[in-house]
C-alpha cells in the first residue's frame, strides 16, 4: 500500500509512547528488509501452501445465485484457511518476521478469538511463548476459541477495563509490550494501529486478493462487478480489495456492524453512518466512534470481531476518496443471511463474514447473470456455535447445555 | 512567568529535590481533588500534574486506568476539568500542568486548547502519545502560547534520540524510570543510574523522574541525581485507602 510515512491521505501515523520508539525503528527496519526480499514472499507462500490451505478456493454459489436471480455469486473461502479464518495469513507472515528478528515471545489482542487462535497456533509451530489479550465480554461469547488457545499453549488474559472488548484488548497488549519489548513482538491482528502495522498486515493479507483476481478471471473470464467484505479493523477487506483496487470497474463494498440498526446508536459502523469523527487513539488517526470530548463510545455487534470503535486508516482514506463504499448489516439480517447460506450452500460463515453476505444478498438482484460478485468469507462459523444457537433459540442445543451443566455441577 | 523560571526559583529555596504529584481530575470527585491539592500544596509540593481523563489511557497501569474510567463514568467532561483548573490555579501559587492523551487535545482543537490552557495559567503539558514525528506543529504552537510541552525520555531512548527529543518542548524533561506502565515498583540499580547519567548528558533542562516513586527512600535515592521526583499512583492509592487527609503527612514525610 502506497503511503507517506505511514499516512494514507490524512489518516494513519504512529502515535506511540517514547518507550516504544526504538522497538518501532527495529520493526520498520525488519519489515522493510523482508518487503524488499522476493525470497521472503516465496517462503511465505510456500508456508501457506503446505501448513495452511492456500490458495483457498473460490466457490461458485450456484443455489444462492439462482435464489436471488441476479449476479453470479462467488465466495472466497478464507474459512478453509488453517485455523478457520483469514487471520492466519497475517499471523504466519508476522511469525516469519519474528523468527528473523530473533524474538522469543509473541502477544496479541483478539476479539472473535480467530486472531488469538491463529497466533497461538503460530507460536506453537515456531516455538514462541504466547499471551493473548481478550476482552471479558468476548471471552464469554467466543468461549470455544478461548479453549483452543489455551490448549495450543497460550495464556489467555481476560481484559476487564473499559468496554471489555477489542479496543481494550489492544490497550492491554500495548501495556504488555511497553513492559517487555526486548524479547516480545506484538502481533497486531488487523490493518490498524501505528505504522507500520496497517501497511504490513495489508501486505500479508494481499494474498487473498491476488488469488481471488486470478481465480475469478479463470472461472468467470472477467472482473466481478462488486466485491463485498466485512470490516472490523479491515484486514480481510483490505486483503481482497487489493486484488481489485486498480480495476476501476470493480466496485468495492465494505460492510460494517449495523448492530441493532444504524440509527440505534448501538452499532459499530464508523464509515456507514455519520456517527464517527476524526480522532487519534490506539496509536493511529482515523474515524472513531467517540463523543465530543474524544472519549470512545461503547459499540455493539453480535460479531465480536466487528465490535470496534476505529477502522483502518487505509480504508478511511479509500472511503474519503470514494473508492470504497460502506454499508451496515444488522444483527438480525446477519442471522437470516447465515441461515440462508447454510441451507442453500452447506456453508457456515462466521458471524463477522455473514455481514458481507447480507449486503451482497441485498444487491445481487440489481445485477444480471452476466455479472459476478465476490463475497469474501473471512472465516467459518464454528466458533459462533453458542451465539448462533442462542439466536435461533435452538431447543435441542439448550437441552444439551442444561444436561452438560448438570453433569459438571455434580462433580 | 514560564515553567523553567518557576522551577529555577523553587530549586533555589534550598530544596534538595522538587516534588511533582499527579492527580486524575474528577476522581474520585472534584471535591476530593480540591482537598488533595490543598494538602499537597500546604505540605510543600512544587508542581502538580492534573490528568484530564481519557477512555484509552494506554501508558497507564490498572490504578490510573480505573481512575480515568470511573471519572468518565461519573460524567466528568473536559469542560469540567478546565473549569476546575481555572479555580485551582488562582487559589494556589505553584505551577500546574495538564497531563492527558493526544485525542483529548485533538478533539478540542489544538490551538483552542492551548489558548484556553494559557488563559487558565497552566504552565505545561504532558502528552505521552505524541512524539516529535507527529507533534512538530503542535509543539511549535505550544511555544506560541507559552505552554511548556514536557518531552519524555525512556530507558530505551539512545543518547542520540534524547538529544533530538530535547530539541523540542520546554520546561523540564520527564524521565520515565523504567519500562512498563504507571503504578508498578521501580528498582533503582546500576542500569537506572547509567540511564539517568545518559539523560543528564543529553540535555541542560531539569530532569524529573517518575514511574514507581512511592516512598521517602525513593525520593532520597533520587536526591542529587534528579531535579524533580514525581509521585503518581501512590497518592491516588493513599486517597482511596485513607482519604484526602492522609496526603499531607505523607507528602511532608517524603522530604523530612
Ligand atoms: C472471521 C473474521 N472476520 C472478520 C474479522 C474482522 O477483522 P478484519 O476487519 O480485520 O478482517 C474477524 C476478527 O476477529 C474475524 O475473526
Amino acid at each position: 500500500m502506497k503511503n507517506n510515512n505511514g499516512y494514507y491521505g490524512q489518516w494513519g501515523g504512529a502515535f506511540i509512547p517514547e518507550v516504544l520508539y526504538e522497538t518501532f525503528q527495529e520493526l520498520k527496519q525488519a519489515y522493510t528488509s523482508v518487503r524488499n526480499d522476493e525470497s521472503f514472499w516465496q517462503e511465505y507462500v510456500e508456508l501457506m501452501a503446505t501448513y495452511s490451505c492456500r490458495p483457498t478456493p473460490l466457490t461458485h454459489a450456484e443455489n444462492l445465485s439462482r435464489h436471488f436471480n441476479g449476479a453470479r455469486i462467488f465466495i472466497k473461502r478464507e474459512d478453509l484457511n488453517h485455523t478457520g479464518a483469514h487471520k492466519a495469513n497475517n499471523v504466519m507472515g508476522q511469525g516469519l518476521l519474528v523468527k528473523k528478528m530473533g524474538k522469543k515471545r509473541v502477544i496479541a489482542e483478539t476479539g472473535a478469538g480467530q486472531h488469538g487462535v491463529a497466533t497461538a497456533t503460530m507460536a506453537a509451530k515456531f516455538g514462541f511463548e504466547c499471551t493473548i489479550y481478550m476482552g471479558e465480554e468476548d471471552v464469554m461469547r467466543q468461549r470455544p476459541n478461548v479453549f483452543w488457545m489455551e490448549k495450543l499453549g497460550a495464556k489467555v488474559v481476560s481484559v476487564t477495563s473499559g468496554s471489555k472488548t477489542l479496543k481494550d484488548a489492544i490497550n492491554e497488549a500495548f501495556r504488555d509490550w511497553v513492559t517487555r519489548m526486548d524479547d516480545t513482538h506484538y502481533v497486531l491482528g488487523t490493518v490498524c494501529g501505528p505504522h507500520p502495522f496497517p501497511e504490513m498486515v495489508a501486505w500479508f493479507q494481499s494474498i487473498i486478493g491476488l488469488e481471488a483476481r486470478q481465480q475469478i478471471l479463470e472461472r468467470f473470464g472477467a472482473d466481478p462487478a462488486r466485491v463485498y467484505a466485512c470490516v472490523g479493523g479491515g484486514s480481510n477487506a483490505m486483503g481482497i480489495f487489493q486484488g481489485f483496487l486498480e480495476r476501476e470497474n470493480v466496485e468495492l463494498v465494505g460492510v460494517e456492524a449495523g448492530g441493532k440498526g444504524l440509527a440505534s446508536g448501538q452499532h459499530a459502523a464508523r464509515l456507514a453512518t455519520n456517527d464517527a469523527s476524526p480522532g487519534v487513539a490506539q496509536g493511529y488517526k482515523t474515524m472513531f466512534l467517540q463523543n465530543d470530548d474524544g472519549q470512545m463510545l461503547d459499540t455493539h455487534s453480535v460479531a465480536a470481531g466487528l465490535d470496534y470503535v476505529g477502522v483502518s486508516p487505509i480504508l478511511t482514506d479509500l472511503w474519503e476518496k470514494g473508492r470504497v463504499r460502506f454499508a451496515g448489516a444488522t444483527d438480525d439480517e446477519v442471522m437470516a443471511a447465515l441461515d440462508l447460506t447454510m441451507k442453500k450452500e452447506g456453508i457456515i460463515p462466521a458471524l463477522e463474514s455473514a455481514h458481507a453476505f447480507v449486503q451482497a444478498f441485498k444487491e445481487a438482484g440489481e445485477l444480471n447473470r452476466d455479472q459476478a460478485v465476490i463475497i469474501n468469507m473471512s472465516g467459518r462459523g464454528d466458533k459462533d456455535i453458542f451465539t448462533i444457537a442462542h439466536a435461533f433459540n435452538d431447543p435441542s442445543w439448550q437441552q444439551f447445555i442444561i444436561e452438560k451443566g448438570a453433569e459438571y455441577a455434580t462433580r | 512567568m514560564q515553567l523553567v523560571d518557576d522551577i529555577g526559583i523553587r530549586a533555589e529555596k534550598d530544596k534538595d529535590i522538587l516534588l511533582m504529584t499527579h492527580i486524575v481530575l474528577g476522581y474520585p470527585s472534584f471535591a476530593v481533588n480540591r482537598e488533595v491539592i490543598s494538602q499537597m500544596v500546604e505540605n510543600g509540593v512544587d508542581l502538580i500534574e492534573m490528568q484530564i481523563p481519557f477512555s484509552e489511557p494506554m501508558a497507564d497501569g490498572p490504578m490510573i486506568v480505573k481512575a480515568n474510567q470511573d471519572a468518565i463514568d461519573n460524567n466528568v467532561t473536559v469542560a469540567d476539568c478546565l473549569e476546575f483548573a481555572a479555580e485551582i490555579t488562582v487559589r494556589h501559587d505553584i505551577p500546574f500542568l495538564f497531563m492527558t492523551y493526544y485525542n483529548i487535545i485533538f478533539k478540542y482543537g489544538e490551538e483552542k486548547f492551548l489558548r484556553r490552557a494559557q488563559e487558565l495559567k497552566i504552565k505545561g503539558l504532558i502528552v505521552p502519545d505524541i512524539s516529535p514525528e507527529e507533534g512538530k506543529a503542535f509543539f511549535a504552537l505550544a511555544e506560541k502560547y507559552q505552554i511548556a510541552v514536557i518531552m519524555i525520555f525512556a530507558p530505551t531512548s539512545t543518547a542520540e534520540r534524547m538529544k533530538e527529543l530535547a530539541s523540542y518542548g520546554n520546561g523540564f524533561i520527564y524521565c520515565v524510570a523504567r519500562k512498563g506502565v504507571t503504578g508498578r515498583a521501580t528498582s533503582f540499580d546500576e542500569e537506572f543510574n547509567s540511564y539517568l547519567e545518559r539523560c543528564r548528558r543529553s540535555t541542560r533542562r531539569p530532569l524529573a523522574v517518575g514511574f514507581g516513586i512511592s516512598s521517602k527512600k525513593d525520593v532520597d535515592y533520587l536526591t542529587g541525581k534528579a531535579d524533580i521526583a514525581v509521585i503518581g499512583t501512590r497518592t491516588i492509592k493513599l486517597v482511596d485507602a485513607e482519604g484526602a487527609a492522609a496526603v499531607g503527612p505523607f507528602i511532608r514525610g517524603l522530604r523530612e
